[in-house]
This record gives structure tokens, C-alpha cells and sequence, in this order.
């Protein structure tokens, strides 16, 4: 059972590590444009909470989303093709790696403007306890969000009516290039709901096992009938903010020291130290995730483009020069 | 649809046996009967539930419907107003009410980043069946942040449909026919038309949501407004008639889209118009009325297509100032006879 969790786990980074490896790819080659923000150092956070979730469950994430999307079954040529902005991505080449979409998964998107996840999510939760459903809904955000406004207005909502809302703070440090202490006078991300009393912890993001226990945990409050929590997750990215961001504004010495505790190498070698997987094992599962990743870039290449330029803006299309029908 | 009407019917007759209603009970009453009708359909916002609403529209709804489905919020305008696109998502079909267009200027985010656009950034895979109910326009001394006028913000957005109600009868449709609607709608609300009393007729026929009204049928000038303006422009052609000027009058009632083959059909017959807006004229929605009108039909007119706008200023205190800012009558009459010159007797 361990073994097979474990396999899952690493598994599931190895793809999101290599995923992001080939975005980055096809991006320096002009194939992907637009903002690209990756998630290489970050994995462990996406993998293990959204493992721990019930296929029912939504989830809201910001626009570093492409690995939440695939750990919510969005298949890796989905997310590749919509980078690509062919018709064949999870959201028809209309949305691109900020916008990711999926209604069959209950992935409710990628929003791109810092602290819209709050609102959209308490939305949710208000629907499924209005109408007294057992799911729930997973809200992701950066530590740069919870100074937006919508951070303390949607805590106190969620909080006041018993919202079905798991917060998780995906906390990497940096807002672009501005560290936490430069921007928030409580640095303690998990004590942030404490105005609107919404309990709140802290869990190595780095540590892909201790996050999946601590997600489970606290998926158990919010299931309880409880009302929200706030998961503080730390962690680190090892890539600039986008691929426009080179991070010069850390030091050699922080990346080094955080680099030494990538998730995926801290997973890998406890595998082995226990005997959960061996060397044999491990290989086969990089070499999977190198092929399936090479597929969805074949995939996405040989995609067709979206072509109706009004396509999706109404429900039915809209002159805006003729009101009546 | 004829027998939605008559179950609407049943529903109004022991409540409303008036033929008059104010604008605020049609509001009330399309509120009641979408709550009743679709247990999608919930109501949101500052005071709407206990208090009744700000300006009554959802009195009695919260001893009838609950808590859940007439929420008081908070005061958090962008977070309330994501919280119904977020439920809209997911089966809801919520409506928000923003108690003024000035503080709706702290939900932009969900109105036009969110509800705006989330369909099409999904490739389709999401409607967002929204209702924003918000009161604008110049009520009486206010003062500059509670006067605002917001149309030509919202007018720009894709992804929006946006209707702007000036009587009881298209109060009450077009909320009902916005609550149905899967698309999200902006209703804009004037706050001197919520006492407003009117005709009304539950039976007769609903227009389209997005079609523009003639309200006074004329031959020498086209006087195009909507919201508290109709009014303006109708003591207006009053006044012309006295000088055998005769003015159509229409109610734009929708502002995006709007209805141009309606005001193109006007001006081919009067070959002159005038654009009366409450907000000020620079870059308001007056221009793009009247460019789109020149773009159309300019060979049909006899001269520019004129604005009667707002002054470019914030709304003052002072009541004699404030209603300086604003067009009225005398304002709309000026203007026509300025295109149609002395009348030879």
C-alpha cells in the first residue's frame, strides 16, 4: 500500500518535473508563448494535496497550474496542446498556460490576476453548502495573495457561513522578485486567517508524504462541517517567476540550500533507504514520464489551431449592434 | 412562454391586484418569482436579506425564501460579487446586488476579468449565468461618490449584456428575462426611478431583452436616451410639440448590444437625432451610439448627430449646481431647435 503511494508520488513529479522541462523547451523555441510561469520545486505541494482530494472535490488554482491540472486527470497532452494554443488543449487554445480549464474534471481554471481563487471558491462553497453537498473545493494561492483584499473578505465569508473551502497556500517566498519579508509584516502565512478565525497550518512543502498527511487532515475539518482551513504549505521555485525572470534577485547560497532539499530527490532517496523502490523501479518510472511528456509535445505539434475567432464569448453569438433578435 | 405568463399571473394576482406598480415592486416581484420558480436562483448583497434592501427591491423575499437563498453580505463588493461567479460555475444562478454603481467600481475584477471572461477563456466549457443588479445615475445631493454613472466602463467588455430598465413593465421582464439568461448581465438601476409609478401588465407580451422601445412616436427628430433620460427627452417633445416640432422618442432599454436597426429605422424617417445621456459626454456611451448611427446612415441625415451629455465634471453638492450637471428639458429643447432652426410659419 506505502509502496504503491510512494511509486504514485513520485511518479506523478517526475511528470510534473519533466512537463515543465519541455514547456520550457518549447517555449525558448517560439512553439509556447505568452507568460509561462513553472513549477519546478513547487511539485510536492500540487501532488500531494490534490492526491489526497476526492475526484469530486473542485479546485481553484492561480496561473502556475499546469501540474494541479494534471494531477486532476487532465491528460498531459491536454495541458501541452493548450500551451501550444491548438484546439485540441484543455481549454481550445483560447486560455493558454494561465487559463487552464477542465468541467469533466471539476478544474475550474487558471486565473491569471492575484487573489481572484478567494472569491471564485467561496462561490463554490456557498453552492455545494446551500445545496448541502458532501464535496468540496480547493482554493491554491501564492503567499504574495493574501495581502489582496479578497484574501480577508473571503476568509470572513468562508469562515462566517461554514464554507466547505480547503485554502492552500502555495508559499515560494517570493512575489516576483519581492521575498516575504519585504511584504507582509507576518511573515506566518497559516496565522493570516486568525481575523476571521480560520484555523490554519504550517507543512513542509517540500516534503511530498508530509504534505499529503497534512491535506488530509485538514480535508477531514472542512468535510466535518466545520468550515474552512488554511493550509500553509513552504516551499521554493527553483526557476525564476516566469520565463522572463532569470532570479538573480536570490543568492547563490538560498538555492543551493534549497536545491538540496528538492522534493523529488528527497522522495527518491527515501524510497531506496526504505526498500519502497529500487533503482530498477525508479528508473523506469523517470523513463515513463520522459515518454509520455515527449508524446504530448508530438501531440501538440501536429494539433490544429482554433480558427472561430467569436466562438464561446455568449451562449449564442452576439451582434452588438443588433439587440433584437 | 404563454404559460409561464399565466403561472406569473396566478402568482401576482393575490400580492399586486394593482395595475400601477412602482419600480422597485416590479423588481421585487421578478425577484420573487425567480426565486420561486428556479432553486438556482439565489439574491446576494449589503442589506439585502433582514433590512429588505437598500431600496426595497428585496423586501419580504428573506421571511420567504431563508438565509441561503437572500444572503446579507459583508461589505466586500469584489469578493461577494466573485462569490456569485463562482457559484454560477457550478449550477447557481445568483443574483448580486451592488447597492450603488460607485461601489461597484470595487468589483470590476469579477465583473469584467472574471464573469466576462471565463467563458471564453475556457474554450466554453463554462457559462456563468450571472445577474448584477447595480443603482447609478444623479439622485438628489449625493455628492460626487454617489452619483456616478457607469455605462460606458461595462459598455467595453465583451462578455457582458447589459440592460438599463426605465418603467416598471421592462423593470420587471428584463430582470426576469436577465435571471433566465445564461450569460452574465449587468441591470443597470436608476435610483429617482425605484418610486417610479407606471403601467403594468403581466399579461402582455414581453419585448425581446435587448430591443429598444419607441415611446412617443415623431417625424422632425430623433431623441435617443434610456434610464431617467426617457423621461427628459419625453417632457422634451412636450415642449417641441408646442412649436409643431414633433420628436420620436426611444428607449434604448439595453446598452450592450444595442438596438441600432431600431434608431437607424427612426433617423431614416426624421433624418436628425440627438443622443441625451446622464453621464458626461467625453468617451460616454453617447459616442458610440452616434458613431455607429454615422457609420450606418450618414447620407440620411441632415447634420451631425448631436449629444446632450453630462457636464464633464464630478457630480457637485449643491442642488442648484448638481442639477446644472445634468440635462433637462430646456437642455434637450435647446439643442433640436439648434439642428432645426427657425421655423417658417
Amino acid at each position: 500500500m506505502q509502496r504503491d503511494l510512494i511509486k504514485q508520488f513520485l511518479y506523478d513529479m517526475l511528470l510534473a518535473r519533466r512537463f515543465e522541462e519541455a514547456a520550457a523547451e518549447q517555449y525558448t523555441q517560439g512553439k509556447v508563448a505568452g507568460f509561462l510561469h513553472l513549477y519546478p520545486g513547487e511539485e510536492a505541494v500540487a501532488v500531494g494535496s490534490l492526491r489526497a482530494a476526492e475526484p469530486g472535490d473542485y479546485v481553484v488554482t492561480p496561473y502556475r497550474e499546469h501540474v494541479h491540472a494534471l494531477m486532476r486527470g487532465v491528460t498531459p497532452n491536454a495541458v501541452m496542446a493548450e500551451l501550444f494554443g491548438r484546439a485540441t488543449g484543455c481549454s481550445g487554445g483560447y486560455g493558454g498556460s494561465m487559463h487552464l480549464f477542465s468541467a469533466e474534471h471539476r478544474f475550474l481554471g487558471g486565473y491569471a490576476i492575484v487573489g481572484e481563487t478567494f472569491p471564485l471558491a467561496i462561490g463554490v462553497g456557498y453552492w455545494l453548502a446551500m445545496k448541502q453537498s458532501p464535496d468540496v473545493v480547493l482554493c491554491y494561492f501564492g503567499e504574495g495573495a493574501v495581502n489582496q483584499g479578497t484574501f480577508h473578505e473571503s476568509l470572513n465569508m468562508a469562515a462566517l457561513w461554514k464554507l466547505p473551502v480547503l485554502f492552500i497556500c502555495e508559499n515560494n517566498r517570493y512575489q516576483i522578485g519581492t521575498e516575504i519579508h519585504r511584504n507582509s509584516a507576518v511573515t506566518e502565512v497559516y496565522k493570516r486567517g486568525c481575523a476571521s478565525g480560520v484555523p490554519g497550518k504550517h507543512v513542509d512543502g517540500m516534503d511530498v508524504l508530509a504534505v499529503h498527511q497534512a491535506t488530509q487532515d485538514a480535508l477531514q475539518h472542512v468535510h466535518s462541517g466545520s468550515g474552512p482551513f488554511l493550509l500553509e504549505c513552504e516551499t521554493y521555485r527553483f526557476r525564476g517567476h516566469s520565463m522572463a525572470d532569470s532570479g538573480a534577485y536570490r543568492s547563490a547560497l538560498e538555492m543551493a540550500e534549497l536545491k538540496a532539499r528538492d522534493p523529488l530527490l528527497n522522495l527518491r532517496n527515501r524510497a531506496l533507504q526504505e526498500g519502497w523502490l529500487s533503482e530498477d523501479d525508479i528508473e523506469a518510472l523517470f523513463k515513463k514520464a520522459h515518454e509520455t511528456v515527449d508524446e504530448a509535445v508530438r501531440f501538440a505539434e501536429q494539433s490544429p489551431p482554433p480558427t472561430d475567432l467569436y466562438k464561446d464569448i455568449y451562449t449564442q453569438p452576439l451582434d452588438v449592434y443588433r439587440g433584437a433578435p | 412562454m404563454t404559460r409561464a405568463r399565466d403561472a406569473d399571473a396566478e402568482m401576482i394576482a393575490p400580492a399586486h391586484p394593482r395595475h400601477e406598480l412602482m419600480v422597485w415592486e416590479a423588481l421585487n416581484l421578478a425577484l420573487d418569482h425567480a426565486l420561486a420558480a428556479d432553486d438556482a436562483v439565489f439574491v446576494l448583497g449589503e442589506d439585502v436579506g433582514l433590512y429588505g434592501g437598500s431600496y426595497r427591491v428585496t423586501q419580504g423575499l428573506y421571511a420567504k425564501y431563508g438565509e441561503w437563498r437572500v444572503r446579507d453580505t459583508p461589505i466586500s463588493e469584489n469578493s461577494f460579487t466573485g462569490l456569485g461567479v463562482g457559484a454560477a460555475l457550478v449550477g447557481g444562478r445568483p443574483v448580486v446586488e451592488i447597492t450603488t454603481v460607485n461601489f461597484a467600481l470595487l468589483a470590476l475584477d469579477a465583473i469584467i476579468n472574471l464573469a466576462a471572461k471565463i467563458r471564453y477563456m475556457s474554450g466554453g466549457q463554462f457559462r456563468v449565468p450571472l445577474v448584477v443588479r447595480m443603482a447609478g445615475g444623479v439622485a438628489k445631493q449625493l455628492a460626487a461618490q454617489h452619483s456616478q454613472r457607469l455605462e460606458h466602463t461595462v459598455m467595453n467588455v465583451p462578455g457582458l449584456r447589459i440592460v438599463a430598465p426605465a418603467t416598471p413593465q421592462d423593470a420587471y421582464w428584463q430582470l426576469t428575462q436577465a435571471v433566465r439568461e445564461d450569460d452574465p448581465v449587468i441591470v443597470l438601476e436608476h435610483e429617482l426611478l425605484y418610486f417610479k409609478k407606471g403601467p403594468f401588465d403581466i399579461h402582455a407580451a414581453a419585448p425581446p431583452m435587448h430591443s429598444a422601445a419607441v415611446r412617443r412616436v415623431g417625424a422632425h427628430v430623433t431623441l435617443i436616451a434610456w434610464q431617467r433620460m426617457v423621461d427628459v427627452c419625453l417632457q422634451a417633445a412636450d415642449l417641441l410639440a408646442q412649436d409643431d416640432i414633433y420628436a420620436e422618442v426611444i428607449d434604448l432599454r439595453s446598452l450592450r448590444p444595442i438596438d441600432l436597426p431600431l434608431l437607424v429605422e427612426s433617423i431614416k424617417k426624421t433624418h436628425r437625432g440627438v443622443v441625451v445621456e446622464e453621464d458626461c459626454k467625453f468617451a460616454g456611451a453617447g459616442a458610440e451610439i452616434v458613431a455607429a448611427l454615422q457609420e450606418t446612415i450618414f447620407f440620411e441625415l441632415d447634420g451631425p448627430i448631436l449629444r446632450v451629455a453630462a457636464a464633464d465634471v464630478p457630480t457637485p453638492y449643491n442642488g442648484a449646481l448638481e442639477a446644472a450637471s445634468i440635462p433637462d428639458a430646456a437642455a434637450v429643447v435647446h439643442a433640436v431647435r439648434r439642428m432645426v432652426g427657425p421655423r417658417e410659419e
